[in-house]
């Protein structure tokens, strides 16, 4: 499969400070890709790379084979960016926003107009199009954010925290829209601390941290090659004391108990023997694999120790 | 082949044209209201004082260098305050997303911070002409002197806008540099009223070409020659535009 998008050992300074250090990976035409890592890790400055935002201290990156600084026209058509912070346009309608943005990108007549309506009724923005930014609140004016970087139908669509500061109600209608689109075949790169969204969403994943891509996989495999699972155990009395064996496999505990992990070679009969030895009162037990926060913890964390 | 986005360069046109549009009261009506009272304390005090040029009252003389006063720093602050409000509001996003070149991305908010300057100005000659029967002797000076003052001074407002990371910035370079200079550009006198050392100092002012070879459009009388005047227009107008289209083109302060 072809890459949508290509990084080829992209780096950022800014002044003695390194936001990218020679960054390279590529992102599959038609997939959805999530970018993670702590903050700072450098994801809005290769997105912002990527968009034209910002311009590179060296290497390319290419969209659909162009190079996004010498071939911008063409790539910024190829790609829409939603950023992460909300924008305000005291001037305008939400409408009008619309209409002089495809202007930019050179698309107008009632093909476009239709295509505005579609967008404003699919965002559910329909009886706000005629109100200017700053009357909205921060859900409405993300989805003004996201339907500003669907105007021109991009073939990529970038999604830089989209769901931040966003209601549930919201969450939920945005997504079910990105599937929609990446069903229609677009390319949907996504940066979230919502790390439960980009397990259930992406199918490839970047973990990012201080300029570098820490680990880049499918999501199953990155949860497959986590070294641990975790168990979680519920017991009569939580003020009896646990045993050196289980505290050194302890991850938490709060009211409904403890949650070890354990490295995936272990087996469950050794766990059971340790809560034995404890005199613990066990109510349950639930062992499950890890989930990608987890993997995104021992990841980034590791590096930081 | 080098390829235009004439829409992409219209479509911003028309929103800088419409945003100043949307707000005239403030961007139009208000600096023709405030220029005429220039108009009205100088003109009536001094009127029948001074003759700056032969046959002509001093209102007469004085009412291009206020047209073209109010056009420079009309086109300077369309360009300026709009550039740091797209900055501050972060609307300048969309923009650059979009596939407009530096260069169109500078035709279209000079052309539109050209016809706020010309609005203006308008306004202010409508009442010279029918208030105090100011009339044309070389209307094509006038447009040609009113078309380029504008743009250099849209692209010097670009620059500002550029350089400026709050409005305190601008603030300073409006106050510190556009507003002496344009005072003391020969708006209120002739420079050869002023003693020889400020009329070499004028010399120096490029706005008092900008004044001079617009008043000549009106009267065919001027300080220097108008072919003089033209030249420093041009000049100065291609500096300013080259220094704004490198900036563009790396970035400066608008893609970090």
């Amino acid at each position: 499969m072809s890459s949508a998008v290509s990084f080829q050992q992209v780096t950022k300074h800014y002044g003695s400070f390194e936001a990218l250090k020679g960054i390279s990976f590529d992102v599959e035409e038609g997939s959805f890709f999530g970018l993670l890592g702590p903050n700072g890790a450098g994801k809005s400055t290769l997105i912002n790379a990527m968009s034209g935002l910002l311009v590179p201290t060296s290497g390319h990156i290419k969209v659909h084979g162009e190079d996004v600084v010498h071939d911008y026209r063409k790539t910024r058509r190829a790609l829409g960016l939603v950023p992460q912070e909300l924008i305000a346009d005291p001037f305008f309608t939400i409408r009008q926003l619309l209409e002089l943005q495809s202007g930019y990108f050179g698309i107008r007549g009632p093909e476009q107009s239709k295509w505005i309506n579609e967008l404003l009724e699919r965002l559910a923005l329909s009886d706000k199009a005629n109100s200017i930014t700053n009357e909205l609140s921060g859900g409405m004016k993300r989805r003004v954010l996201i339907a500003m970087a669907l105007v021109h139908k991009p073939r990529v669509l970038v999604l830089d925290e989209p769901t931040a500061g966003v209601d549930v109600d919201l969450r939920h209608t945005l997504w079910e829209f990105t599937k929609e689109l990446h069903q229609k075949g677009h390319t949907i790169i996504l940066t979230t601390h919502y790390l439960e969204e980009a397990e259930a969403l992406c199918e490839k994943v970047a973990i990012m941290q201080h300029g570098e891509v820490k680990a880049l996989d499918t999501t199953s495999e990155l949860l497959a090659c986590h070294p641990f699972r975790y168990v979680r155990v519920s017991v009569e009395d939580e003020t009896q004391p646990l045993s050196e064996a289980l505290k050194s496999k302890l991850v938490e505990s709060d009211a409904s108990g403890y949650l070890f992990k354990l490295e995936k070679q272990q087996s469950m009969s050794d766990m059971l023997g340790m809560l034995h030895q404890s005199g613990l009162d066990v109510k349950d037990i639930r062992s499950r694999d890890a989930s990608l926060e987890e993997v995104f913890m021992n990841l980034t964390g590791a590096a930081q120790s | 082949m080098m390829e235009f986005n004439f829409s992409g360069c219209w479509a911003l046109f028309v929103k800088e044209v419409r945003r100043f549009y949307s707000v005239a009261v403030q961007t139009v009506f208000a600096p023709v209201v405030s220029t005429l009272l220039y108009l009205l304390v100088f003109g009536q005090v001094i009127d029948t004082q001074i003759e700056v040029f032969s046959g002509l009252s001093y209102s007469q003389f004085l009412i291009p260098g206020l047209v073209m006063m109010a056009i420079l720093q009309n086109a300077f602050s369309n360009t300026s305050s709009s550039l740091i409000q797209s900055k501050m509001h972060g609307n300048l996003t969309f923009a650059l997303l979009s596939p407009i070149s530096p260069f169109e991305f500078y035709l279209a908010f000079v052309g539109a911070s050209v016809i706020r300057g010309l609005a203006v100005g308008l306004g202010i000659l409508v009442i010279g002409v029918f208030g105090f029967g100011l009339t044309f002797n070389a209307p094509a000076w006038i447009l040609l002197f009113a078309v380029l003052s504008a743009a250099m001074m849209g692209g010097l407002g670009m620059l500002a806008g550029i350089l400026s990371d709050k409005y305190d910035h601008l603030a300073a370079f409006q106050n510190f540099i556009i507003m002496p200079l344009t005072f003391l550009s020969g708006v209120f006198y002739s420079i050869h009223a002023l003693p020889e050392v400020w009329q070499d100092v004028s010399h120096f002012n490029p706005f008092f070409y900008m004044v001079d070879g617009f008043r000549y459009g009106f009267f065919e009388q001027s300080d220097v020659s108008v072919n003089l005047s033209l030249s420093v227009t041009v000049a100065f107008l291609v500096l300013i535009s080259a220094i704004n289209l490198i900036l563009l083109n790396k970035g400066v302060k608008i893609r970090k």
